[in-house]
Formats: structure tokens, C-alpha cells, sequence
């Protein structure tokens, strides 16, 4: 990982569209501005983390499967009501 | 046809057109790359079966089926890997169905024993395009899509609205 040491109001670039300033810094906490074009999402780490775990829980949930049967009817305008299969 | 290996299922035969490929996997999975898209025995739910590894599956669900507001945004560098291509390049809002029919929408489910409990995930989406069999996981800024969602408790919500 590069590392790099900046001052309030500094900023750095990264390729030619992406920059990210340090606007300010209260203690422990650092607030960035993140200039990028729309074309790039940006996001803090922990979604990206929240999501991996999600998809972890998931795949270890996924071998409960009595639970998924007798689901109410779906409504509204998707609805395909075509499992009259009496799935309990 | 071709025979695969799922979970829930054991060897079973599917048309090629349910095999969609993951170029960049799903998050904490990027080692599967090629899944199976199949209808469970119990809808609404459908599998996402790893071709990898026989034991790796998702369920999964429409987002339609609670939340009819749900909408996602993609950018280009997303789109790209499932080859979806736009004129003016930035940002894709879609619904889940509707105006965005050509691609699909599912959420994760996270399957517990009480299905009150029974969660879905609207942060990372997983969007197909059938067109191109490409799939993948989006991630999604909007605070009001979560990574657990009770679908029950929505459904609820949604059939009184």
C-alpha cells in the first residue's frame, strides 16, 4: 500500500479523473472530499465488509430450507400465482 | 442441456441459457465465477448454485415480491461486466422490474429457521443480464437498502399500502 502524508487541505490524485482532499481533522476522525466521476462508486469499506459477511451467512444459512415452504401468496402486479402446489 | 451438481438438488439437467457467469464472483466468493440460476421447489425462491463447489448456494428473491420501491444504481464500470452498454456512459438507475426488464434483479436471502426472521439483501444486489449470461453483485450506496431486510415484516408493510 502506498503511503502518503498530507495536511489539511491537501489532496491527492489518483489517475487523471479522482481526487480526494482531507478537509478537516477532529481527533481520530478525518473528513475527506472525494471528487470522481459518476462512473466510479464510491463507498466506506464496511458496506463493502457488511455485504461479504451477508453473502457468508447466507451461503452457511442456506441448507435450512424447511422454512422456505408455505411462503404467503406474493401480491401485487408481479405476482404469478401459479404455486397452488400446496407446499406447506 | 447440460448436467450439474446442485446443492439443493443433486445432479439435475438445465439448458445452458441458466448458466451465468460471475467474471468477478460474488463478494467473499470471487473464486466462483459460474453459477446456475434455478427456480426452487418453493416460490417464491429461486438457487444460485456455485459450478464451482456443489455446497456453495444462494437463495434467492425478487425484491419485487417486498418491496415494489426498490431501485438500484449502477455505474458503467459495473455495467461493463455484465455487458451492458450506454450511450451516455455515468450512472444507471433501475427499478427491479418494469423499465428495467432486460436485466435481473434478485436479493439474497438469508435463510433462517423462523421464517419471521428471514432476511434479504438489498445492499448488494445480484443483477443478470440474460442477454449475456453475466451476472454480479452491485453494491448500493442508498441508506435505504440495508443488508438485511425482514421480508415478512416488508411484505406486511406492502400489502397494507
Amino acid at each position: 500500500m502506498l503511503v502518503l502524508t498530507r495536511k489539511i487541505n491537501e489532496a491527492i490524485i489518483i489517475g487523471d479523473d479522482i481526487e480526494i482532499a482531507v478537509v478537516d481533522i477532529k481527533g481520530d476522525q478525518v473528513k475527506l472530499g472525494i471528487r470522481a466521476p459518476r462512473s466510479v462508486k464510491v463507498y466506506r469499506h464496511e458496506v463493502y465488509e457488511a455485504i461479504q459477511d451477508e453473502n457468508r451467512r447466507a451461503a452457511e444459512s442456506a441448507g435450512d430450507l424447511t422454512s422456505l415452504g408455505g411462503f404467503p401468496p406474493v401480491t401485487g402486479p408481479s405476482s404469478n400465482s401459479d404455486d397452488g402446489d400446496g407446499s406447506r | 442441456m447440460k448436467l450439474i451438481q446442485a446443492r439443493a438438488f443433486g445432479e439435475i439437467e438445465v439448458d445452458e441459457r441458466q448458466i451465468i457467469d460471475f467474471p468477478r464472483g460474488i463478494l467473499g466468493f470471487q473464486e466462483h465465477t459460474r453459477f446456475a440460476l434455478l427456480d426452487a421447489s418453493q416460490p417464491p425462491f429461486y438457487w444460485l448454485q456455485s459450478l464451482t463447489d456443489t455446497q456453495t448456494a444462494f437463495v434467492l428473491i425478487s425484491p419485487d415480491v417486498f418491496r415494489s420501491d426498490y431501485e438500484l444504481s449502477l455505474v458503467s464500470q459495473e455495467l461493463d461486466v455484465i455487458d451492458v452498454h450506454q450511450e451516455e456512459g455515468g450512472e444507471l438507475i433501475t427499478r427491479s422490474s418494469g423499465d428495467a426488464a432486460e436485466l435481473l434483479v434478485f436479493a439474497i436471502v438469508t435463510v433462517t429457521g423462523d421464517k419471521e426472521s428471514m432476511t434479504a439483501n438489498l445492499q448488494g444486489p445480484i443483477v443478470i443480464n440474460p442477454a449475456s449470461r453475466l451476472g454480479m453483485q452491485g453494491i448500493q450506496t442508498d441508506p435505504r437498502w440495508m443488508t438485511k431486510h425482514y421480508i415478512l415484516q416488508e411484505m406486511a408493510v406492502k400489502g397494507s399500502r
